[in-house]
């Protein structure tokens, strides 16, 4: 493995022709090239100055948030080894390892539809929009397994406000990147590519809804969804869109990629509810990673300040 | 040979439940273990019928006869991981909750179709002694052993139904199943053919 990677790289590549020509100096060039090759990905990193190496800084200024439980927070190995990232591999271990050379700058989000002006933003323009909070939150997946996660990122609503939606917009729509080369797991079809997810407009101002950047006080690794995602705690995984490409503005409800895969089984709302069951398994209880019993799950992950959101409509056909 | 190739068989067989305990006590598992000892056991179970399954076909068409003095100690593995991978169910998944498991099996259907591979694979655990076969009788146990087809087939089904979206694994399982199952009807039709011809070649031979 390290033989063949450094085979990939000339001595050409690092050492200047002039050098390359001078029989002592090039010596010396090929003792470098024989050092690095010795260091092996080393070089590559410093050869391919497009890798990313944002996933894991540190971010200043997190301030505490009145949304987060004091629950203990899961391991930072299980929360970046244990992924539902499709884009990557339905394999949970896989997402680790193939997200690695993932470029998350330059990145821009579009942002369109139903707004005063549509506009690319840059990832860190709209990272600098407000403050980064810290928010510990339940994140329940709708397969049943849960964990407790410490973002970091500001409320929705600072990007919503500022994208001035017109007040014919009633939806959001947020696209995760398409690119094959990059998310292998892109190239397959077990679901329809790009990613889309939505949310009703009122689901997306409230407070809880959060725009994510970071994890653990660093920026957000690249299997998580780097570099900017959505956290809805009172919702299923799923709805949490990552490596997002695309906030679009709609007055019809967004289509969402797991609805249009099997609509009987997950709806648009996903909110967690334990009394709804999944056709296939039952949401009554979860495994909190770490831990051997299950516990009971809570009807919204126990975020109940969200209940006011979907009063009057029935949880089990909008499930 | 066989003396020595059994116990290696047996050891082999052992080899993924010593893995999977082993990574367990050293907290190897990755950050969900029960869910990983779910799906390790559950693959064994479907590979080891799967190779149970195979070692009619394979003998017949290398002709390494032998080959049969292993079928019943695979099977009986294949039994063995079954257990395991449906008491991971009932212990770690259900806690014995007899309630709830009945209301699983009613209303899930990968769950009826897992259960029901179990099941079927309960009467040849129970009759895979050489007793078995002189009470049975041979015929008549060689006919409620072909249970093993039914059993993986539901063992597949049970897996392809769990599956949420990435469909790749359990339609490979699908695919071997469906070559051994095409090759047994092969060598059925073969045989068939031969008992036909049979008559004929004994009439010559007997000069009537």
């Amino acid at each position: 493995m390290l033989i063949k990677k450094a085979a990939d790289i000339r001595s050409s590549e690092i050492t200047p022709k002039s050098l390359y020509l001078n029989r002592r100096k090039f010596l010396a060039g090929a003792a470098i090239a024989g050092a690095a090759t010795a260091a092996g990905l080393k070089l590559r990193d410093v050869a391919s100055p497009s890798r990313s190496s944002f996933a894991g800084s540190k971010i200043d200024g997190i301030q505490k948030s009145q949304f987060s439980t004091s629950e203990a927070v899961t391991p930072y190995k299980d929360v970046t080894h244990y992924n539902n990232y499709y884009e990557f591999s339905t394999d949970k271990e896989g997402p680790a390892e193939l997200a690695k050379n993932f470029r998350t700058r330059p990145w821009k989000v579009k942002i369109d539809g139903l707004v005063e002006k549509k506009q690319d933003l840059d990832v860190d323009s709209i990272i600098k929009m407000a403050s980064p909070e810290e928010r510990i939150y339940r994140h329940r997946c709708v397969e049943g397994w849960s964990i407790v996660v410490p973002w970091v990122g500001f409320s929705l609503s600072e990007l919503v406000k500022r994208a001035n939606p017109t007040s014919k917009a009633k939806f959001v729509e947020f696209t995760t990147l398409f690119d094959m080369t990059q998310m292998p797991g892109q190239q397959r079809n077990v679901l329809e590519w790009p990613y889309v997810e939505g949310l009703r407009m009122d689901e997306a101002m409230h407070p809880l809804a959060l725009l994510c950047f970071g994890m653990y006080g660093e920026a957000l690794p690249n299997q998580d969804g780097a570099p900017l995602r959505i956290v809805l705690p009172w919702k299923y995984g799923f709805k949490s869109a990552k490596a997002i490409v695309r906030i679009r503005f709609t007055e019809k409800q967004p289509i969402n990629t797991w609805n249009v895969s099997s609509p009987q089984e997950y709806g648009f709302y996903a909110n967690v509810n334990p009394n709804v069951d999944h056709p296939r398994w039952s949401q009554a209880k979860e495994r909190r990673l770490g831990e051997f019993s299950k516990r009971p799950t809570l009807m919204f992950n126990g975020y109940d300040q969200v209940g006011s959101l979907y009063s009057g409509m029935d949880l089990r056909k909008n499930y | 040979m066989l003396r020595y190739f059994k116990p290696i068989v047996f050891l082999a067989c052992l080899v993924p439940v010593g893995r999977l305990a082993w990574r367990g006590f050293h907290s190897d598992l990755g950050a969900n273990p029960i869910e990983a000892i779910t799906h390790g056991t559950g693959d064994w179970t479907l590979i080891l019928l799967l190779v149970t399954l195979s070692i009619t076909p394979v003998r017949k068409f290398t002709r390494q006869y032998w080959l049969i003095n292993f079928r019943r100690m695979i099977g009986l593995f294949a039994f063995f991981y079954g257990f395991l991978h449906l008491m991971t169910y009932v212990w770690l998944d259900k806690f014995f909750d007899v309630h709830e498991m009945i209301a699983d099996i009613a209303k899930r259907r990968f769950i009826t179709a897992g259960l029901t591979a179990f099941t079927l694979m309960i009467p040849l655990a129970l009759t895979s002694t050489k007793w078995s076969i002189r009470k049975l009788g041979g015929k008549r146990w060689q006919v409620l052993h072909r249970l093993i087809y039914f059993s993986a087939t539901a063992g597949v089904i049970h897996y392809i139904w769990l599956v949420k979206a990435d469909l790749k694994k359990p339609l490979e399982y699908a695919t071997i199943l469906g070559v051994l199952l095409l090759a047994r009807a092969g060598l059925w039709l073969a045989s068939r053919n031969a008992v036909d011809r049979k008559p004929e070649f004994s009439e010559v031979g007997s000069g009537r």
